[in-house]
């Protein structure tokens, strides 16, 4: 929320700067004002460039363990006795309609996340308004979107835990087989890095509490709601190759 | 400094060319059907690398003594490059390189492509921490079956590979700590390792194979001169690597069978 | 002034703390990068210095260290190997250098994620301590080589060194995947993202075009090690079988069953392939800046410079299974990967060449940087020319796992990057401290190390040809050995030699910056944007202002101009890149 008690600035961005050329150049630089410091939709374009990056890497882990994943599952195991191979593949017994709720957690904790981060960005596109005093804009119905993901990803998570438990119980431990072996280490490395995201949620939800500049932390949600994205379609992968691969 | 520099380089260049044309150390004598064609493939890459090798040192050298700041008299030739000879000599190299490559596949295609003839003699290498044990198949040409559970180097050679002296195809089995081979026959190699990986390199047959765990591979090469060869553990394998270390006895075939009888009699 | 959230809106910190401990400041974190290599460089060093006495004398008690038992000289060996790749060769040149000049080269006041940046700094930081710890735990460091082959390093009772100090050794690989990741994506992102104004991508110096593909390769490389040191730890501690089949170790039938050795080769090697692009493409960089600078001459071939990095960096995702042709993995796989291999021999060529075009037809200046760079041709071409010979798979038959590969790795990685290292050091140390390192100690130090590592490394191609294993501790036990002996002592000798000598470097390092003759902004009459910077750089770089860009990075002896260099800054019109 827009007070008036520390310097709130409106950026509008100058016409035909210093340094003559008026075109704005195609990448980086600076906004014409010559100090090289971007506005706030720079540094948000900058983020989200760091953001897709880092997912790159991301990526590979999840490659490089598909990749174990398919080969291992394909490969014929030495029978010691006989110097003869013979395949030792045993598909899990994937507690499916489980896997399938958390599915929709996820999936729904998408769509709040999304809706998290539009209502931030109006948020921020009229902060500088709201500034403006004798201006109303109106009060906006606040639905904790953020917050709704937070729990939604957290049952999710939940969800997961219950799934491990399951599978234990079906006699599917993390050692008994490689292809169990994979089943906990796929949706652990995925949950891992989804805890990550929601600790980054965690973290915009309390600066909000402790009124920090909303330009801020709308770049941190914007950035951490691409990423929750990202882990919705990571998990969509990853039940697909556990289902279809088995 | 100029000419310091190209006197340095060219004395390096030229003392380290000089120990591989007088192949002061060198690949041991070869003593298997390998030998030649590998060595030769060898011969072809080291004169023409040494040809590289010599004309990139030379001309650095002789360039940054050439083109030494000599004052105001030096006049410095501005240029960006040269398509042409960056096209040149882009396509030279590629040239050489997967040419030479292109000349020695044919080598390994036959070396590993191929399994082993038929009437080649069968031998089972087996390694651990920190020995070879060869076994032989017997009369019957079948190898016996083997059990990890029994495996106890302590109790001798068959006990090292866990032989199952219950089965009827292991009675005749031979297992030795030394390598027999008559010579000019093919071999006909089942690599195994049983804790960590190992290699099976033998530097004067031209032979390396890693022996992996979990995997039983199949391998070949065929003596030609009767002697002694070293064999040597060619990947890190644990405290004893360095003295992981067989014998490869390359024999008559009229020897090989009196000493393979002479270790049936034993059993 | 603008309060709006920007890189630099705060002015430099002052507390000591948030100043040189936890500093936000991409040069402080570059300099931490530095000295953090530099003290590893020196217990790499020493590591080796021990491995090379035992290999010759193996029964000699040493003062302080005692006899050296076979176990221990494998530690020594892994622990080398480990820290000198990680936090030598991944750390000082992209880490350090980079970090350092590649905003500045740029023309951007710091690095997009400065905070990020800290991170990935004090995380290397703690990696290099958990490394460091492996020695002594119980049990002590590793002995399974740094390439940490399983199942040798997957089996705690297959020797000694492989219970705690290999789960160590492995956490602190992955918390240096972490720091590596994180300053990758700010190197790219930086890259992509700050460039001032006139800077395009084809007007960046070459430096800046190999720390940015370096950051690339990384970015790739080391999401697949820290998946394979994951499941090497699994395999290690919670009983899984990715990497160890049914295996019996001293008698005893272990828990695992069905696991692939060669998994872990292959999930290694992707990774360590771009690995050791990422160890040498900085310091091509820096020998490509070096030689245009003080020939006085533009880089010959700028474009294919460029496109060579790349192509590098592009095959060398391409290549990995040509570590392992003897290794079990399919004859046919192996024949696909050697072609790729002599192909990636091409664009090494292709630079190698451009080099000497570089020095051909200029003015060449013979200051301490322009030695090193030099060298580092040298030192490149001969490392480099035995890669042909292990590139064919017949030919790797007799070469694989010898003192060959040793000696070829060594000459690239171990001598021609740390020369790349030495040059960026005498070259850049006038902007970083203000001062001039010495001249004749440098000079000193350039020539023993470049006869003396010549001396180590090169016999090890005779050695590798003759038979003599990688990794044996001593040479007493084959016979075939035993006349290789005198050569691996002058190979001694030379080693204790060369590293004493490395103490000059120190020396002249620590001394000058005290007690050097102060340096002008711009010493070597260099083009790039660094040199237009005051010395030392200020907080945000360019004290206030955005440099424009309005020439290419090499703008040397241009018919007509006033002087023999242009900076990229210059407005002036000449005929321009």
């Amino acid at each position: 929320m827009a007070t008036l008690s520390s310097p709130v600035t409106i950026n509008v961005p100058k016409t035909g700067g210093s340094g003559g050329d008026v075109r704005p150049p195609a990448f980086g630089g600076d906004d014409g004002r010559g100090d090289n410091s971007p506005d706030y939709s720079g540094r948000l374009r900058r983020v989200r460039l760091g953001l897709v990056i880092g997912l790159a890497s991301v990526t590979m882990i999840f490659v490089s363990l598909t990749s174990a994943y398919v080969v291992r599952r394909g490969l014929p195991t030495l029978d010691e006795h006989n110097n003869t191979y013979v395949r030792d593949w045993i598909p899990v017994d994937l507690p499916a309609s489980l896997l399938l709720v958390n599915t929709f957690l996820l999936l729904a904790s998408s769509v709040t996340v999304e809706l998290s981060r539009r209502q931030i960005k109006r948020q921020a596109a009229l902060a500088p308004i709201r500034s403006i005093p004798g201006v109303s804009v109106g009060s906006e119905r606040n639905f904790p979107w953020l917050g709704a993901t937070l729990v939604l990803g957290s049952g999710f998570l939940m969800g997961q835990w219950m799934a491990w438990r399951e599978l234990a119980d079906r006699g599917f431990y993390m050692a008994t087989s490689a292809s169990s072996s994979f089943v906990y280490l796929l949706t652990a490395t995925h949950a891992v890095h989804l805890t990550g995201g929601i600790l980054v949620l965690l973290y915009a939800a309390t600066v909000s509490l402790l009124h920090r500049p909303v330009e801020a932390r709308r770049i941190v949600v914007d950035v951490t709601a691409w990423y929750w994205h990202f882990m919705l379609l990571l998990w969509l992968y990853i039940f697909g190759l556990l289902w279809f691969v088995r | 400094m100029g000419l310091v520099l190209l006197a340095v380089i060219w004395l390096i260049t030229f003392i380290s060319t000089y120990f591989f044309a007088a192949k002061t150390w060198w690949l041991p004598h070869g003593a298997s059907t390998s030998t030649v064609w590998i060595d030769h493939q060898f011969a072809v890459t080291y004169v023409l690398m040494g040809i590289v090798f010599v004309a990139a040192q030379g001309a650095l050298g002789l360039f940054v003594w050439q083109y030494r700041d000599r004052g105001s008299a030096t006049k410095v030739t501005y240029s960006h490059g040269n398509i042409t000879m960056e096209v040149v000599w882009t396509a030279l190299t590629a040239v050489l390189f997967i040419g030479l490559n292109l000349m020695g596949s044919p080598i390994w295609a036959s070396e590993r492509f191929a399994p082993a003839d038929p009437g080649s003699v069968p031998v089972e290498v087996t390694g651990m921490q920190f020995a070879w044990y060869f076994r032989y198949p017997g009369a019957d040409g079948k190898y016996g079956r083997t059990d990890p559970k029994l495996m106890d180097p302590s109790a001798g050679n068959e006990a090292a590979v866990g032989l199952d002296t219950t089965d009827p195809a292991a009675k005749d089995d031979v297992v030795t700590g030394t390598m027999y081979l008559p010579v000019n026959r093919q071999v006909d190699l089942t690599l195994r390792a049983v804790d960590v990986i190992h290699s099976f390199f033998i530097p004067q047959m031209r032979f390396k194979q890693d022996t992996v765990p979990g995997l039983a591979i199949h391998m070949h090469f065929t003596p030609t001169e009767v002697g002694e060869y070293e064999i040597a553990c060619a990947e890190l394998c644990g405290l004893g690597h360095y003295k992981m270390h067989g014998m490869l006895h390359v024999v008559s075939q009229e020897d090989f069978d009196k000493w393979i009888a002479a270790r049936e009699a034993e059993k | 002034m603008a309060t709006t959230a920007t890189i630099h809106s705060h002015a430099a910190p002052q507390r000591f703390v948030r100043k040189y401990i936890f500093s936000l400041d991409h040069k402080v974190i570059g300099l931490q990068y530095y000295f953090l290599a530099l003290v590893a460089v020196f217990v790499g060093m020493l590591l080796s210095l021990l491995m090379r006495i035992h290999m010759i004398w193996p029964t000699a008690v040493l003062p302080l260290v005692g006899e050296i038992k076979p176990e221990t000289y494998l530690s020594l060996l892994t622990m080398h190997g480990t820290i000198m790749v990680f936090f030598v060769l991944t750390t000082a040149p992209q880490g350090g250098f980079g970090n350092y000049f590649l905003p500045i080269q740029i023309g951007a006041p710091d690095m997009a994620f400065p905070v990020l940046n800290m991170l990935s700094f004090w995380t290397t930081f703690i990696a290099f301590i958990t490394i460091l710890a492996a020695f002594f735990v119980t049990g002590g460091a590793p002995l399974h080589g740094w390439t940490g082959y399983a199942p040798l390093s997957a089996l705690p009772n297959a020797g000694p060194g492989e219970q705690l100090g290999a789960d160590l050794w492995i956490t602190s690989i992955a918390i240096f995947c972490v720091a590596s990741l994180m300053g990758a994506l700010n190197f790219i992102t930086t890259t992509l993202d700050l460039r001032a104004k006139g800077m395009t991508m084809m007007r960046l110096p070459l430096t800046v075009w190999a720390w940015f593909i370096t950051a690339i390769l990384g970015l790739l490389a080391f999401g697949v090690l820290l998946s394979a040191g994951i499941l090497l730890l699994l395999d290690r501690n919670l009983g899984t079988s990715f990497y160890v089949p049914l295996v019996v170790v001293n008698g005893q039938v272990m828990g695992h069953k069905g696991g692939s050795p060669l998994l872990w080769q292959h999930l290694f090697w992707f990774f360590g392939h771009p690995e050791v692009y990422i160890a040498i493409l900085p310091g091509m960089g820096v020998a490509s800046q070096l030689l245009s600078t003080f020939s006085r001459k533009p880089i010959f071939g700028y474009k294919a410079m460029v496109y060579a990095i790349m192509a590098i960096g592009f095959l060398g995702f391409m290549v990995w299974g040509h570590h392992m042709f003897m290794s079990g993995m399919s004859p046919y796989t192996a024949f696909a990967f050697s072609i790729m291999t002599m192909a990636i021999g091409v664009p090494s060529a292709i630079k190698t060449f451009n080099w000497l075009g570089t020095i051909h037809g200029g003015r060449v200046r013979f200051q301490t940087p322009m030695l090193y760079a030099i060298g580092f041709v040298s030192l490149f071409v001969s490392g480099g020319l035995s890669g042909p010979f292990l590139a064919q798979p017949v030919l790797d038959i007799p070469l694989h796992d010898t003192a060959f590969v040793v000696g070829h790795f060594h000459l690239i990685m171990g001598v021609a990057a740390i020369f790349g290292m030495f040059a960026g050091t005498y070259y850049w140390f006038p902007k970083m401290f203000g001062r001039m390192m010495n001249e004749t100690l440098g000079r000193i130090h350039f020539f023993i190390t470049l006869i003396g590592t010549y001396c180590i490394f090169m016999p090890m191609h005779y050695l590798g040809m003759a038979g003599q294993p990688r990794r044996y501790s001593q040479f007493t036990e084959l016979n075939y050995l035993h006349n290789l002996i005198p050569l691996n002592t002058f190979m001694t000798y030379a080693a204790i030699i060369t590293i004493a000598a490395q103490f000059i470097f120190v020396i002249n390092l620590f001394w000058s910056m005290k007690k050097g003759p102060k340096a002008s902004d711009n010493p070597w009459e260099s083009t790039t944007l660094e040199w237009t910077t005051a010395t030392p750089p200020p907080h945000d770089n360019f004290g206030g202002h955005t440099p424009v860009v309005h020439h290419g990075p090499y703008e040397y002896s241009v018919p007509g101009a006033a002087k023999d260099y242009i900076m990229q800054t210059d407005p002036a019109t000449v005929p321009s890149h």
